[in-house]
């Protein structure tokens, strides 16, 4: 009898995460059908930058600074190995233009911004704010959650190139000024070696797909979530976990897709 | 907050990601040195290339005069067939030599082009006919090993 019950529980889980999984993209279809009100009515999007992009600006800028500086030892440390130090300028600056910028931007950007949003828009709904703007004909998605969206996707690659810059500035202070490396050397090789609509745009391209891909999950799990503070806790969580999950595993397929194999 | 204080910092984040980006563009990437004049194509065959690859840079006299566009096997002569594009601003005598070098000793590989005397021009879509191959290292290696055996039969 057991083995029929493990059975049928795999298919409720099954059916229960492909009924999510249509609900998250009715959700996301809706999200972009509204948007253009959203645009309409610009200065919620500016509210909305104001608390995802600008107050996210010191933890990434600080952040990307200390990436890079880490960067700028350990990729002297083994550089030095092979009488090759001048190419440090070369790894800082790919490493951090290429992955750690859009990839590391990202996980900051979901846990400190998404699981705000997430938070935010769950207590609306445990507040019965959302169900009040329903009656009083607001569009609740056209009116909170396009807004939040769009700010996410324009702030999610500003950021990411910040912190690639921080980043390089960090790698620069270590390699050049604390360790001595030649300074020529370390920014003409980057600029040999850096290509901009290989490296450069790639990057941004792949921060633009992380910042569609954790907006939407933080603001569906908001959406989502049952309306009891364990369930707006919960909610949270999620959003963390998933965003993150997604972020690592979409890096190794845009990377893949952009860079592998074939030169 | 009011209207006026959150404007000022969402433009400046919003000013801020954009100078970042062009800071990236400019001073790391090689937007800077992008090659915006126009250039004419040629090509050459190598009866082996070694490590170039599209992209390489070509040199004259060390200067970079262009850049390798595309790299096949013809199978007519069994040969590599390289195109490059050339700055139009440099032209080349019709007898110019395209030797494929290594920068350094791992570096990677270019191709030098030597000039010779030669009064007429390389056009467009013209054939470099004077090539030389890459070194590859076991070839040289192999080419010491017999001379070598040579001196001590002598």
């Amino acid at each position: 009898m057991s083995v029929t019950k493990t059975i049928s529980v795999i298919g409720h889980r099954s059916v229960n995460a492909v009924w999510r999984i249509g609900v998250a993209s009715r959700f996301f279809t809706l999200t972009l059908m509204h948007s253009g009100n959203g645009f309409r009515r610009y200065n919620l999007i500016v509210k909305e930058l104001f608390s995802t992009g600008v107050m996210s600006l010191i933890i990434i800028i600080v952040a990307g600074l200390f990436v890079g500086m880490v960067l700028g030892l350990q990729g002297y440390e083994t550089l030095k190995r092979y009488g090759s130090e001048s190419a440090l300028g070369v790894m800082v600056a790919l490493g951090l233009v290429r992955e750690l910028g859009p990839v590391v931007a990202a996980l900051l950007f979901a846990s400190r911004a998404g699981s705000a949003m997430t938070a935010e828009i769950g207590l609306m709904k445990a507040t019965e704010q959302i169900s009040a703007m329903e009656l009083m004909a607001v569009n609740p998605i056209a009116r909170i959650v396009a807004p939040r969206f769009w700010a996410g996707v324009i702030s999610m690659p500003l950021l990411a190139a910040m912190f690639s810059a921080a980043g390089i500035f960090g790698g620069y202070f270590v390699g050049v000024v604390q360790i001595g490396v030649d300074e020529g050397s370390f920014w003409s090789q980057m600029q040999a070696a850096v290509d901009f609509k290989h490296d450069i745009l790639n990057g941004v391209l792949k921060s633009f797909v992380f910042g569609v891909v954790v907006t939407a999950i933080a603001l569906f799990e908001g959406y989502d979530a049952p309306p009891t503070a364990e369930g707006v806790s919960g909610a949270t969580t999620r959003t963390v976990v998933t965003s993150s999950l997604a972020i690592l595993m979409l890096d190794f397929v845009l990377t893949a897709m952009m860079f592998g194999g074939n030169e | 907050m009011e209207r006026t204080k959150l404007d000022l910092w969402v433009g400046m984040f919003v000013v801020a990601g954009i100078a970042a980006l062009v800071m990236l563009a400019m001073k790391v990437g090689n937007l800077s040195t992008y090659n915006v004049s126009e250039t004419y194509q040629v090509q050459a065959y190598f009866a082996n290339i070694g490590g170039l690859k599209p992209k390489a840079s070509i040199r004259s006299a060390g200067v970079l005069v262009g850049r390798v566009t595309d790299i096949t096997l013809d199978t007519e002569r069994y040969e590599a067939k390289v195109s490059m594009s050339l700055d139009k601003r440099y032209q080349f005598p019709k007898d110019t030599f395209a030797n494929i070098l290594t920068s350094g000793l791992l570096g990677e590989q270019y191709i030098g082009l030597v000039p010779g005397g030669d009064s007429e021009m390389i056009k467009a879509g013209d054939l470099i006919k004077k090539t030389q191959s890459a070194m590859v290292l076991e070839d040289l290696i192999g080419k010491f090993i017999y001379s070598k055996a040579d001196e001590a039969a002598k």
